[in-house]
């Protein structure tokens, strides 16, 4: 009966991202693709000194994203800097310099990992005017990226892959800031604390004292998902019951995390003239999404482990009102995009269980992944995997009409080497260099032995590829953290962008080749199966060793 | 190069549009959901605060602590789950205990919350449900399962001098089904019930 419920939740999110998939799909694509500015957007062109009309190369593209990102980062650290004198700063001192970065860093990462704990670090003034911000123009810029992207493809002969500012302002005017005043008055309804009231100490039934937080939160609860970016305004994130009271608001922000990156390959399949361009896309996206959300389920079910056994069940770090299936389905969901989100802990999960979300992450957040990244990571996952079918038949590889060249295989190869050289490097560099290994072993792991080791390379994941959750137990806010951390997530999101419009570049560049009958067909089941080969092999190749010095032994010991 | 009509560079535009989007996003967009949530939901906005005589107790969705100074369980009240929130249901220090699967800790936590719930309630220790013996994700967990109260209801019952089936009745009756019937997980609110049980009489 409780598999019946499972069943039947998954089956509703499904149901409600199938109903998105066409209509939001295909208004992204309006989007980025009118020729017509609003009014609004006319008089904040004439502001900020940006002629609408005028596309960029992608050198130009990518300088605009490079500046703008840099003035978010110095923007959100200077914030953090000055807090004592803001306004609704609940009394909170100014945040240090160490973790002003990390913070900064993080949320212009699109990342929101949070080595500090918000309900004591943060006062309101920095999470609206910082944070939340941060957490809608990240998201834009994902989006653009990938629509750069995708432009590279439907374009011949084209020097100009777009204007970053139109797309920016597009993406925030027209889908993130209309969908989460919509997504804010439906958390509302369901409970979610939007007042600036700050603590409240109350006398308790039985007549000890609470102190009782207040916050606006809806409106950064909403952005935080449908943005996946996943920082919380309260330390606990969604499994605080002012940000996610019950199952029912937990079901919608899922929905909210994967409506964009899951309707992103019909944006795509629409601008570049093929829907089945897009559904192979989709397919490959849903599949390794409900293989991963049923293993997770699988290994939290059967709570194997010393104490989730002993208590009758893995119900550490969940909550009553979610149980098992609204835990792991939000822990997939958030891993799988960049979110990092939690309504449970997920240091806490089983050993195998607790592999899941950083496997997910592993896969470069491509099942869907990030708004906007998911895709592009997707794309390049789709170049290699038509170079790899090409090899195995001996021609030379095209992809929607654009050769694969060596210049795009070179792109492609370091964009996937990328993170993984981060994630492996940082966690080697935390437990290799001597004085470094014992302030993270003495101050930073909470969980002795093997679970130690997990945290950390949990730590970095989440870091080189942007999603911010972690193995909450890791005390993050030290030097060595706080810095190395900082590092990975800006490498880890801004190394793949200059890469990604470099090949947005080249693409729009190239004159389109006819399909002939040795081009390998990228719309039918084939090509899905070839697309979740490689995604996964890539992934297995790089991480097993890692894997098997942290849960993989914990997990069979 | 430049992107602008007048040769301005990035770093000009970012500085001036990132000046613009905090105050539409960082100012006037929460203040507007602000407003529609005091004006339309203002119970919801506010935190779901209940009252017991017009005064607050507490919040419907904000687990709180039912123990003595010392930290003890009161065996009036129908007890929560342990909280790894501060020093237990602090609402200012949201928290899960973070412990992983074999860390030795918890599994001291376990068995010693088993032996004291299973003396508490005078019931074996393998009836014990798993959220009785585990600390919830957020340390705030207002809810316990069916499971959890009921065993609790004898107890309740012997300190209070009320009938076993008033007491059973009532937590019958404050058994919250899964929403829509299927998401989630069944589940009691303690402070509800508890502000339920001071109403109930012999």
């Amino acid at each position: 009966m409780d598999v019946f419920f499972a069943v039947l939740q998954v089956a509703t999110l499904a149901l409600i991202l199938t109903l998105l998939y066409r209509p939001l799909g295909d208004y992204m694509a309006r989007t980025y693709t009118s020729k017509k500015d609003l009014k609004a957007e006319r008089g904040f062109y004439r502001v900020i000194g940006v002629d609408s009309r005028v596309e960029q190369t992608w050198q130009s593209y990518l300088r605009g994203v490079l500046a703008f990102s840099v003035v978010g980062l110095l923007f959100v650290y200077l914030l953090q800097r000055i807090q004592a004198v803001l306004p609704y700063s609940l009394g909170l001192p100014a945040v240090p310099e160490g973790l002003s970065f990390n913070t900064a860093a993080s949320f212009v990462a699109n990342t929101n990992w949070q080595s500090y704990s918000p309900d004591v670090t943060m006062g309101y003034t920095v999470q609206i005017a910082g944070l939340a911000v941060q957490n809608f123009v990240s998201a834009a810029v994902g989006i653009a990226i990938a629509i750069a992207l995708v432009r590279g493809f439907t374009r011949r002969e084209s020097t100009t892959i777009g204007n970053f500012w139109v797309d920016l302002t597009r993406g925030i005017l027209r889908l993130l800031l209309p969908l989460s005043m919509v997504g804010a008055v439906v958390l509302l309804v369901g409970g979610v604390i939007q007042n600036f009231n700050g603590f409240t100490e109350i006398t308790t039934l039985s007549g000890g004292l609470q102190n009782l937080p207040g916050g606006p939160v809806a409106s950064q609860e909403v952005i935080k998902n449908l943005g996946t970016n996943g920082g919380g305004f309260f330390n606990a994130n969604a499994s605080h019951p002012f940000e996610n009271p019950n199952a029912w608001t937990s079901l919608f922000q899922n929905v909210l995390m994967l409506m964009i990156p899951f309707s992103l390959p019909r944006t795509f399949g629409r601008m570049v003239g093929n829907h089945k361009q897009g559904y192979a896309i989709l397919a490959v996206m849903g599949t390794i999404f409900v293989a991963s959300l049923t293993f997770l389920t699988l290994f939290e079910l059967n709570g194997a482990g010393t104490a989730p056994e002993l208590a009758g069940g893995a119900m550490e770090g969940k909550e009553q009102r979610f149980g098992i299936f609204a835990s792991t389905l939000f822990g997939s969901t958030s891993t799988l995009t960049s979110t990092g989100a939690v309504n449970s802990m997920h240091d806490s999960y089983t050993s195998l269980g607790g592999m899941m979300p950083m496997l997910n992450m592993m896969l470069g957040e491509v099942a869907p992944g990030g708004v906007g990244s998911g895709l592009y990571g997707m794309l390049v996952l789709a170049i290699i995997a038509v170079f790899v079918g090409g090899l195995l038949v001996g021609r030379t590889p095209e992809y929607l009409g654009k050769k694969i060249g060596p210049k795009e295989i070179k792109l492609a190869s370091l964009y996937i080497l990328v993170t993984p050289t981060i994630v492996l490097l940082g966690t080697a560099l935390s437990f290799a260099i001597p004085a470094v290994r014992a302030d993270v072993e003495s101050t930073s792991i909470w969980n002795p032995g093997i679970h130690g080791l997990s945290e950390v390379l949990y730590a970095f994941t989440s870091a080189a590829n942007n999603n911010g959750s972690a193995f909450a137990g890791l005390t993050a806010n030290t030097p060595w953290f706080n810095t190395a951390l900082g590092v990975a997530m800006l490498l880890g999101r801004f190394i793949p962008i200059v890469l990604v419009l470099a090949l947005a570049g080249s693409l729009a560049a190239q004159d389109k080749v006819p399909a002939t009958a040795g081009t390998l067909p990228t719309h039918r089941p084939q090509f899905v199966g070839l697309l979740i080969g490689v995604t996964i092999i890539i992934t297995a190749l790089t991480y097993f060793p890692v894997l098997a010095l942290g849960p993989l032994a914990e997990g069979l010991q | 190069m430049s992107s602008s009509r007048s040769g301005i560079p990035h770093y000009w535009v970012a500085l001036r549009a990132m000046l613009v989007l905090t105050v539409v996003l960082g100012v006037a967009y929460p203040l507007i959901i602000t407003g529609t949530g005091q004006l339309a939901l203002p119970a919801q906005a506010n935190g779901t605060i209940e009252t017991v005589d017009g005064g607050t107790v507490g919040s419907a969705l904000i687990g709180q602590s039912f123990s003595d100074a010392d930290g003890n369980p009161l065996p009036e009240w129908f007890q929560p789950r342990p909280s790894a929130a501060g020093e237990g249901y602090d609402g200012g220090a949201s928290s899960g205990s973070n412990y992983g699967p074999e860390n030795t800790d918890l599994i001291a936590a376990i068995e010693e919350r088993k032996a004291q719930i299973a003396e508490f309630n005078s019931v074996y220790p393998d009836d014990i449900p798993a959220d009785a013996l585990t600390a919830s994700a957020s340390g705030l967990d207002p809810h316990i399962s069916p499971e959890y109260a009921l065993l609790q209801v004898n107890r309740i019952a012997a300190e209070r001098t009320l009938s076993v089936e008033d007491v059973r009745a009532l937590v019958e009756s404050h058994i919250q089904a899964r929403e829509l019937g299927y998401l989630g997980e069944p589940t009691v609110n303690v402070l509800q019930l508890n502000i339920a049980l001071t109403a109930l009489k012999a």
